[in-house]
């Protein structure tokens, strides 16, 4: 083997070569740390919500979504440290980290069947996920209360908020439309009692914009249901639409007679009535209550009657009582009744703002009225059933009074109904009749009856045959007239041809006219002969 | 007594042997002028950069999901061990043993591997050279079925694309985890076997 023939290797230049290879690792680092720190960098902040129960929150699934796109998802969910609910952690994307401000909400959408909606039904196949409304507070927050219930409206909807107060709720909840116009325009929001427990209050959410048909004198009435009354003005049904008279509802709308307000801030507190009629009744901020007494039954009279003054109510009947005077023995029956000066004034200030009377000024106003004849009467309504209403008017004639302020409430005074009018003119009427001497009158009658007869008879004897005569010649007389205008008569004869003469010289007379107007030289050289002759 | 420390270099080229006079220098050979090297060149450096590469991105195959399976409803994404765990919790767990260990500990216990062999190769270790050539072999042996992975994720894109149905989209997990296999076997290439054994020739020698 050593003595075979071997050739060398040819050697090449020492040459320093860098290690290329480790380009590798260094990439793969590179790599590794860009993934890592990208990872880092997009982790977002970890919340916890606190819920009630974890129905439909599963670790690792569920996750938290924000109009739609996934902003989170929900690494582990545990009791709360007292047992009292449970505590779902989540993760939230780093670009979504903004949402998580002081009154942003969380709640679980999940199916939901209500009797104005149903929602959710998605998730029966993907499965529940968390909701998210963004607040609008600046200062950001990492422990969240969740919602069992999903908001009606989320902060993204532009529009209003008020509050409502009820006695009641009727038939609303939360949901319950709101109507402007019969436009549906908003919801209620949530209902909470008083803490006192003696009211209701409403929140209500307007959307944009019909918020700003929500005025500082908007009325809110429920528009649940149909409402049918019978009054002295008659039978009146009044409903909204079949979605309200099945969910309930409430209406707004601003009186049609005030002038227009600016738009209420959010959060105004408005009272809810029961119906639009009381809704649309003028805000009575000013009430005079005032006692009235009448001599004639109440029977038909309920609180709650106008007092009309003109065709204008004035206010309404507060109650009807009884009470006995133990120094005369009698009982009276005082009637109270709630005036509201304001809209009297209203009409006589014609809107322009005027500053409110004082005390003084309003009763010496009232002082003035009474002594004009101002008085209280009892009036029908409705002659079908019978209601009663109380008339202001003017009563010139009636006795003078005044009125007693120191008495409380005042007294009005009242003079006699319609009916007891009538009554008091029927028994005056009467009166008068039996004042007349019918006996004498008879008599008398009876006298000049004979008187009378007597005269008849001697007409009878002595008139008529005279009277047969001359009828006689008065016919004889007809007869010869006749024969003389009959259309044979000689006369007639004459009369026509006279006639006729008489129609021949006026047509000569015309043409003589005639040419006197064209040749008026005629009138004195005589008639020129034609010069085509 | 081997080829290098007699002097002699055979071509790889046309097999033409050479009489080396200079063994730590480069030289071509005479007849075909093929570089000759009487070792892989910078083997150990270059399977340390491989092997350091493939730790790095270990990590992120192991933790960047390998797969987004996404349906009509939702869209899930899986990592190897998300899968493996589903497949436990699910029942499967003969299934789930056999993919822990084909795609988690295979390609872990060969990145030790060839850390073991590349580590003792450069200190020039005596320490049963045998068995770490045996533990080679068993390396580069293993290395052409670690695709396994890669292949499942790459038949699944392929015949799940049910349009809005249902499609699976591969991760980027699964480049991290083919990189992984490449540097690997990369490594493994570079590794030269005769390093283990040239300690044992210094002594004799």
């Amino acid at each position: 083997m050593p003595d075979l023939e071997i050739p060398d290797a040819v050697l090449e230049p020492p040459r320093r070569r860098i290690q290329l290879v480790w380009i590798i690792p260094i990439v793969a680092a590179v790599i590794g740390a860009y993934i890592a720190i990208t990872t880092i960098l997009a982790q977002g902040p970890t919340v916890t919500i606190s819920f009630r129960t974890a129905e439909g929150l599963e670790a690792g699934k569920t996750k938290i979504r924000y109009k739609d796109v996934e902003v989170g998802l929900i690494t582990h969910v545990g009791l709360a440290r007292d047992d009292s609910g449970v505590i779902a952690e989540a993760q939230i994307a780093k670009d979504a980290s903004n949402l998580l401000v002081e009154d942003t909400r969380f709640w679980v959408v999940k199916p939901r069947v209500s009797s104005s909606s149903v929602t959710g039904l998605g998730t029966l196949f993907s499965g529940s996920y968390l909701g998210v409304d963004v607040g609008k507070s600046k200062s950001a927050r990492r422990a969240f209360v969740g919602l069992e219930v999903p908001p009606i409206v989320t902060a993204d909807v532009p529009g209003t908020r008020y509050v409502l107060r009820s006695d009641e709720i009727g038939s609303l909840g939360v949901g319950s439309p709101l109507y402007y116009r019969r436009i549906e325009v908003g919801q209620v929001v949530s209902l909470a009692l008083d803490p006192d427990g003696r009211a209701v209050s409403l929140q209500v959410f307007v959307n944009a914009p019909y918020d700003q048909y929500v005025t500082s004198s908007t009325r809110f009435w429920h528009a649940s249901g149909v409402d049918i009354s019978l009054d002295a003005t008659g039978v009146k049904v009044d409903t909204a639409s079949l979605a309200a008279i099945i969910a309930g509802g409430v209406a707004f709308q601003a009186p049609p007679d005030l002038m227009p307000a600016e738009a209420a801030p959010a959060e105004t507190t408005f009272n809810l009535v029961a119906d639009r009629a009381t809704a649309m009744r003028h805000t009575d901020t000013e009430v005079l209550t005032m006692q009235l007494y009448f001599a004639e039954s109440l029977r038909g009279l309920a609180p709650g009657a106008p007092i009309d003054f003109h065709g204008i109510t004035l206010g309404e009947v507060k109650s009807v009582d009884l009470e006995f005077d133990p120094d005369t023995s009698r009982f009276n029956f005082p009637v109270v009744v709630d005036l509201y000066p304001d809209r009297l004034r209203s009409k006589v200030r014609g809107g322009n703002m005027v500053r409110p009377p004082t005390e003084a000024e309003e009763h010496a106003r009232l002082d003035a009225l009474v002594a004009q004849g101002l008085r209280a009467q009892l009036r029908t309504g409705n002659l079908l059933t019978g209601q009663l209403y109380i008339a202001l008017d003017f009563f010139p004639q009636s006795p003078k009074t005044t009125l007693d302020w120191d008495q409380s409430p005042p007294e009005l005074p009242t003079t006699q109904g319609t009916f007891g009018e009538l009554q008091a003119m029927v028994g005056g009427l009467t009166k008068k009749l039996d004042a007349i001497p019918l006996d004498r009158i008879s008599k008398e009658l009876e006298g000049t009856l004979a008187d009378a007869r007597t005269l008849l008879k001697r007409l009878d004897a002595d008139v008529a045959p005279a009277a047969r005569d001359v009828m006689g010649d008065a016919s004889k007389t007809l007869q010869a007239a006749q024969a003389t205008l009959a259309s044979d008569a000689p006369l007639q004869a004459d009369l026509r041809q006279t006639l006729q003469e008489l129609t021949r010289a006026t047509a000569s007379m015309r043409d003589l006219l005639d040419y006197l107007q064209r040749h008026p030289e005629a009138f004195i050289r005589g008639k020129q002969e034609d010069p085509k002759k | 007594m081997n080829a290098a420390s007699a002097g002699f270099i055979g071509c790889h080229g046309c097999g033409l042997l050479c009489r080396m006079p200079d063994p730590s220098r480069h030289a071509h050979c005479p007849r075909c002028a093929a570089t000759l090297h009487v070792r892989k060149p910078n083997s150990v450096a270059r399977t340390w950069a491989l092997l350091i590469a493939a730790y790095i991105l270990y990590i992120p195959a192991n933790v960047l999901p390998i797969m987004t399976t996404s349906t009509l409803l939702s869209s899930q994404d899986d990592t190897i061990m998300s899968g493996v765990i589903y497949l436990w919790t699910s029942g499967s767990w003969p299934l789930a043993l056999l993919v822990f260990f084909a795609s988690v500990t295979v390609p872990l216990l060969k990145l030790i591997a060839m850390t073991v062999l590349v580590a003792s190769a450069q200190r020039r270790s005596t320490w049963q050279p045998m068995q770490r050539t045996r533990l080679y072999r068993l390396v580069e042996f293993v290395g052409r079925w670690s695709m396994m992975d890669i292949y499942v994720v790459t038949i699944l894109v392929a015949l799940v694309q049910l349009q809005s149905l249902a499609a699976i989209q591969p991760g980027p997990g699964a480049v991290a985890f083919g990189a992984v296999v490449v540097l690997t076997m990369s490594s493994a290439i570079t590794f030269d076997p005769r390093s283990i054994w040239d300690p044992l020739g210094d002594d004799r020698a």
